[in-house]
């Protein structure tokens, strides 16, 4: 049942703290970035006037702001923070430890660059940072993303079989200080989509005392970490459901990857976050021009799709992945790394070609993606790759 | 607020044994009494350190209260966590019953790699109580110089050598830190002054603010002393004002032991230590004497803020 559809023209930034409000979270610890201060800031706003019921924790820095987090979900709050680049690399330890003790908290990370040089644009070097960290990781190509991503998270996250935090990424700038006019839900559907966080075991449950985060030595570390690698595998099938119900709510239904105008594709370029958007328009110009050409999206990053990008890849003869931050020392990104590595046990798999594209907030054109595209098709003709290519970079 | 003695043996133990701390370890002692003396349900946050290593190791714990880890340099900032979730969820009317909040860190752990979110804590205001478990060095990775070691002592990382004998700086002077940063009640305690030492926890978890105790700590295995030795070196620190008892309250300072005939000679202290020993030969008798000094100067410091603020 759709009811009248209320539209708004708002910030990336923006969008995230209104969703942060209508979840109406117990506390938020956080500390400001450059892109993602504005979060902060708006949700600073909410809370001077009482427009929710939050304690707001002003950290003073992003590893007390993960550590406050990890405090306050394990006494049972549901918990909410935001933070970019240095903040995140800052919080790394923290994030491995949130994880680790299985706590679902929602943090959404305006994707930037990584000092040095010190460069707040977009990239996803931040985010890439944190890949083993547990975290699930979802990555938004638009500010209606962004908004739908953090209801879906904090669903996800709390799901009794999952119990692990989320990440929700958007590009810097580019998303985080885009205006786009989105359709809201209301406070009751979210509250209602999101429900009540009741988790098992608090620390404030002070009857039944427990032990948060013991020493685990020889013995039964292992078996920790398996666990808690089962528990992230295991989210795939609810990110999907979650995706489902989001989508028989508001009519925008989300899956951990999407296919654009795949249907017979032989040349294919893989991308996350606001590039897709970019990719799209070429895709449909060169569709228009009758070549078999097409896209996939990869939302969910973290636990990594692996069965439904190898099976959307498998017909394709070139698929062109394109990294948004790089792995020095190696031969591609994280995206062509584990593409490449899922595809490796399927004879019928397409030649990849590696690109590293936008760094530190570079650019990239539909005329670059035009030129991506032509390139794949020279590649099919020849039958191997090229090495690591650099998009849109003075050689 | 009197400590009664037969109520206390009575009391259910919150931090029970067969936890792997040294036999003679101060810290365990110490969060008996901490715990002891409050009367409330409590959380508590660990710091990263001996401790919190010895008293839960999976699939053990020692701890009858609710207790978390997270890591090293945040425990701070965990708890103030913890106690932001509590008032969150008493706002919303789920729970209604009165807690209160510790957090217990090593020397290093709020004097070094976690001043930082003590200070943010204690600045943002949460009403808990930030207990320094102060044995002078980071015993849980082998006896390392901290911010806390005193002047002269050997560690794994000020050792006495040739030409530097022991750590050649005096200790940083937190307690004072932390009445600069705002704590609405700040103290040194002993555990050879338990009564002292309780009547302080007492009032810090009844303080509605910030509070910050510094506990002075004994550590067999890293100062090179008997293990059974944990109350007498207590007891010697605040007699010859190796560690001075003193508390204040709202900007307010008191010192709590103040010798009638003066201080005992630190001499006796230094002897009594393995970590201490290469301060006795003659070539280092210099270093005894700035030792001397910082304590002379400190000691006099304290008076004339004793003074001031009492006015
Ligand atoms: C970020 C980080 N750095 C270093 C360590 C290694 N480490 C663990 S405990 C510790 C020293 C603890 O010293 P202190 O806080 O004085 O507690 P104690 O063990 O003396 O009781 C160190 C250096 C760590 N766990 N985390
Ligand atoms: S090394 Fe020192 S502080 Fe650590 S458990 Fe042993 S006595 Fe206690
Ligand atoms: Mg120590």
């Amino acid at each position: 049942m759709k009811t009248q559809v209320r539209k708004i023209a708002i910030e990336g930034n923006e969008a995230a703290a209104l969703a942060f409000k209508q979840v109406n979270p117990d506390v938020v610890a956080a500390y400001p970035i450059t892109p993602s201060t504005e979060v902060v800031q708006k949700f600073s706003e909410y809370v001077a006037n009482g427009e929710v019921d939050t304690e707001f924790v002003p950290v003073e820095s992003e590893h007390s702001a993960m550590s406050a987090c990890i405090g306050a979900s394990a006494a049972g709050a549901r918990v909410m923070t935001s933070t970019a680049s240095q903040g995140l690399a800052l919080m790394w330890e923290m994030l491995y430890i949130a994880a680790s003790l299985r706590l679902p908290i929602i943090m959404t990370v305006a994707n930037r660059a990584l000092s040095a040089p010190i460069n707040i644009h977009g990239d996803h070097s931040d985010a890439m940072g944190a890949r083993d960290s547990g975290w699930i990781q979802i990555f938004s190509e638009n500010v209606q993303e962004v908004y739908d991503n953090i209801f879906q998270a904090v669903k996800i996250a709390e799901n009794e079989n999952v119990r692990l935090p989320v990440m929700v990424g958007y590009d810097g700038f580019i998303t985080s200080h885009s205006v786009e006019t989105i359709e809201l839900l209301d406070d009751d559907v979210v509250r209602n989509f999101v429900g009540k966080y009741r988790p098992k075991y608090t620390l404030l449950d002070v009857d039944n005392p427990i032990s948060v985060g013991p020493l685990a030595l020889t013995d039964s570390y292992f078996e920790f970490k398996v666990a808690q690698a089962y528990a992230i595998e295991n989210s795939l099938p609810i990110i999907k459901q979650v995706g489902k119900e989001y989508g028989d709510l508001t009519g925008r239904y989300y899956d951990v990857i999407e296919k654009y105008k795949m249907d017979g594709a032989e040349y294919v370029i893989v991308a996350m976050s606001s590039t897709v958007g970019t990719a799209r328009e070429v895709v449909d110009a060169l569709r228009e021009k009758g070549l078999p050409v097409g896209l996939l999206k990869i939302r969910v990053f973290r636990p990594f799709p692996t069965e439904d990008i190898v099976n959307a890849l498998k017909d394709v003869k070139v698929v062109g992945i394109l990294d948004r931050s790089m792995v020095p020392g190696s031969f591609g990104g994280p995206l062509y790394h584990e593409i490449t590595s899922a595809m490796y046990h399927f004879d019928k798999r397409p030649i990849a070609q590696a690109y590293v594209y936008g760094l530190g907030g570079r650019d990239i054109t539909t005329n670059h993606i035009e030129k991506v595209f032509e390139e794949l098709m020279e590649i099919g003709k020849k039958g191997k790759p090229n090495p690591l290519t650099y998009i849109g970079v003075r050689e | 607020m009197a400590i009664n003695l037969r109520e206390l043996a009575l009391k259910e133990e919150r931090l029970v044994s067969g936890h792997r701390l040294c036999a003679g370890c101060g810290a365990s002692i110490i969060v008996r009494m901490v715990l002891n003396a409050i009367d409330e349900p409590v959380v508590v946050a660990n710091a990263t350190g001996c401790l919190e290593v010895a008293t839960t190791i999976f699939p053990f714990t020692s701890w009858n209260v609710p207790w978390i880890h997270s890591a090293f340099e945040n425990s701070a900032a965990t708890i103030s966590g913890v106690e932001a979730a509590y008032r969150a969820l008493k706002k919303k009317g789920e729970i209604n019953r009165e807690i209160r909040f510790l957090s217990f860190s090593g020397d290093g752990g709020t004097y070094d790699i976690g001043l930082q979110a003590l200070s943010g804590a204690i600045e943002r205001g949460h009403r808990a109580v930030y207990i320094c478990y102060n044995n002078e060095a980071y015993m849980n990775t082998g006896i390392q110089r901290s911010g806390a070691t005193p002047r002269g002592a050997f560690t794994t990382t000020s050792p006495a050598g040739k030409v530097i004998p022991g750590k050649p700086q005096k200790r940083k002077n937190l307690t004072e830190m932390m009445v600069a940063n705002g704590a609405k009640y700040v103290a040194q305690a002993s555990p050879s002054h338990w009564r002292d030492l309780m009547e302080k926890v007492k009032k810090a978890v009844n303080t509605d603010g910030p509070a910050f105790l510094n506990i002075y700590s004994t550590c067999p295995r890293g100062w090179r002393t008997p293990d059974n030795s944990a109350i007498s070196i207590s007891r010697l620190a605040v007699e010859t004002g190796a560690w001075f008892l003193y508390e204040v309250e709202d900007g307010k300072y008191k010192i709590n032991y103040k010798p009638a005939k003066g201080f005992k000679p630190i001499e006796e202290y230094i002897k009594a230590q393995g970590r201490f020993a290469h301060l006795l030969k003659p070539e280092n008798a210099h270093i005894l004497e700035a030792l001397k000094k910082d304590i002379e100067e400190e000691w006099n410091r304290l008076l004339r803020l004793e003074e001031v603020t009492n006015r």
